[in-house]
């Protein structure tokens, strides 16, 4: 009685860590063959233009306007703090080393995830509903080669992108409150900037950054479409879980890489 | 939307986006003061650098003048050699003193040149002599409560 109900237990959990791993390396393979046929989306490029338009160019409105507003809470909140030590020209600093090293790049990367990746599963995941993928595949064109493909690498272009101008409009935020409107010296907030952000050490590191990112979460989007069930409340699960499982892999990887990029 | 208009956005967003790239490197960045034409190498060996870093700021009269390429080690004079690239446009005397400052109290620490009146100039791959160790604030807190301590206890013994 007792063992059978343990065996239960064990069995239900050694399930549910089986399937994930199964499905970890169903979504290895699917990367890897994305990556495969992925000489139809950059051999006819319009197919990734076309995408690179809905999720990067759309995404630039909710991208530039939260840039611009975390830029100048941070020159806020930074102004206030730095006051109590008397440093308040270094601000510039702080603004633009907290966006170039990890606000540009992670809170983009989670925009990006909810705008364009959520997008990307419902639509790749209802194309499957309605039986558009198979109907490829009766035509003999590869849906991987068609659909799949371009949309991961727009997501993979446009990421880097996004991040950039969230970093550059914020810190126009943080000038805009810190010089502007509290009056910090716009000499030094500008020149203390440009004395400690460090070409290849912050902006390099943060553009790579942003890069893996982009990969995650094209990948976690286009991979999570394929894989829903082909009914309302697959393709509606699946896209709840892009999000969620990209923001959370967006955040797990940004410890990692911090780790080995600034920690000396 | 047909495929012009597309590529007319998409082309925008990229454009917007390398710039913005462009705007960090160079304006938030330090891309454009680290690539400013010719340069040539100083040598100076030092007894403590404190916590002078590559890329500090080497200054003159508090400009800017070149930057710090290297910091070794010497193994046999047991002294921190530091490589510095100064600007071609300026010469400095042959009897310079180099000296690591900070800048502020808990500021970023730099190396100033008190210039000479020497008539020959540093050439390029120059061994500067006359150097003078940073100052240790640990060391200079820890001295002056010694004093204080030895100056009390002396003060005690003669009552």
């Amino acid at each position: 009685m007792v063992v059978n109900a343990l065996r239960r237990i064990l069995e239900a959990l050694g399930h549910r860590v089986t399937k994930r791993i199964w499905r970890l390396g169903f979504a290895a393979r699917f990367l890897f063959a994305t990556l495969l046929h992925s000489g139809t989306a950059l051999k006819r490029f319009h197919l990734t233009i076309r995408e690179i338009y809905f999720t990067g160019v759309l995404s630039l409105i909710i991208i530039l306007v939260s840039g611009l507003f975390v830029g100048m809470v941070l020159g806020l909140q930074g102004y206030d703090t730095l006051q109590r030590y008397g440093s308040t020209e270094a601000l510039g600093i702080l603004v633009a080393l907290s966006l170039v090293r990890e606000l540009g790049p992670v809170v983009s990367a989670l925009l990006f995830a909810s705008r364009a990746g959520s997008a990307i599963t419902a639509e790749i995941g209802l194309m499957k509903a309605t039986e558009q993928l198979s109907a490829m595949e009766m035509m003999a064109v590869n849906p991987i080669a068609r659909v799949v493909a371009p949309r991961f690498w727009a997501g993979v272009i446009s990421m880097p992108l996004l991040a950039a101008l969230f970093s550059a409009m914020g810190i126009f935020g943080g000038y805009l409150v810190g010089v502007q409107l509290i009056g910090v010296d716009a000499g030094s907030f500008w020149s203390q900037m440009q004395a400690s952000v460090d070409f290849r050490e912050d902006i390099v590191n943060g553009v790579i950054k942003s890069f893996v990112f982009g990969v995650i979460v094209s990948w976690i989007a286009v991979f999570e479409g394929y894989d829903s069930d082909p009914t309302a409340e697959g393709v509606s699960g699946a896209t709840t879980r892009t999000v969620v499982t990209s923001s959370l892999a967006i955040l797990f990887a940004d410890f990692i890489l911090t780790a080995f990029m600034f920690r000396g | 939307m047909n495929r012009a208009t597309i590529d007319l956005w998409v082309g925008v967003f990229v454009a917007i986006g390398l710039a913005s790239l462009l705007f960090l490197a160079l304006k938030v960045g330090n891309l454009a003061a680290s690539s400013t034409g010719e340069t040539y190498r100083l040598q100076a060996e030092f007894d403590n650098i404190g916590g002078l870093k590559v890329r500090a700021p080497v200054k003159s009269a508090g400009v800017v003048v070149g930057r710090v390429a290297d910091i070794g080690f010497d193994a046999e004079s047991y002294r921190a050699v530091v490589a510095m690239n100064i600007d071609s446009r300026y010469k400095f005397p042959r009897d310079t003193i180099l000296t690591i400052n900070t800048s502020g109290l808990l500021g970023e620490q730099y190396i100033g040149f008190e210039v000479g009146g020497d008539t020959e100039m540093f050439k390029d791959g120059a061994m500067v002599k006359k150097t003078q160790s940073a100052v240790v604030l640990e060391k200079l807190i820890s001295q002056f409560m010694f004093n204080k301590a030895a100056e009390d206890n002396g003060g005690g013994e003669k009552k």
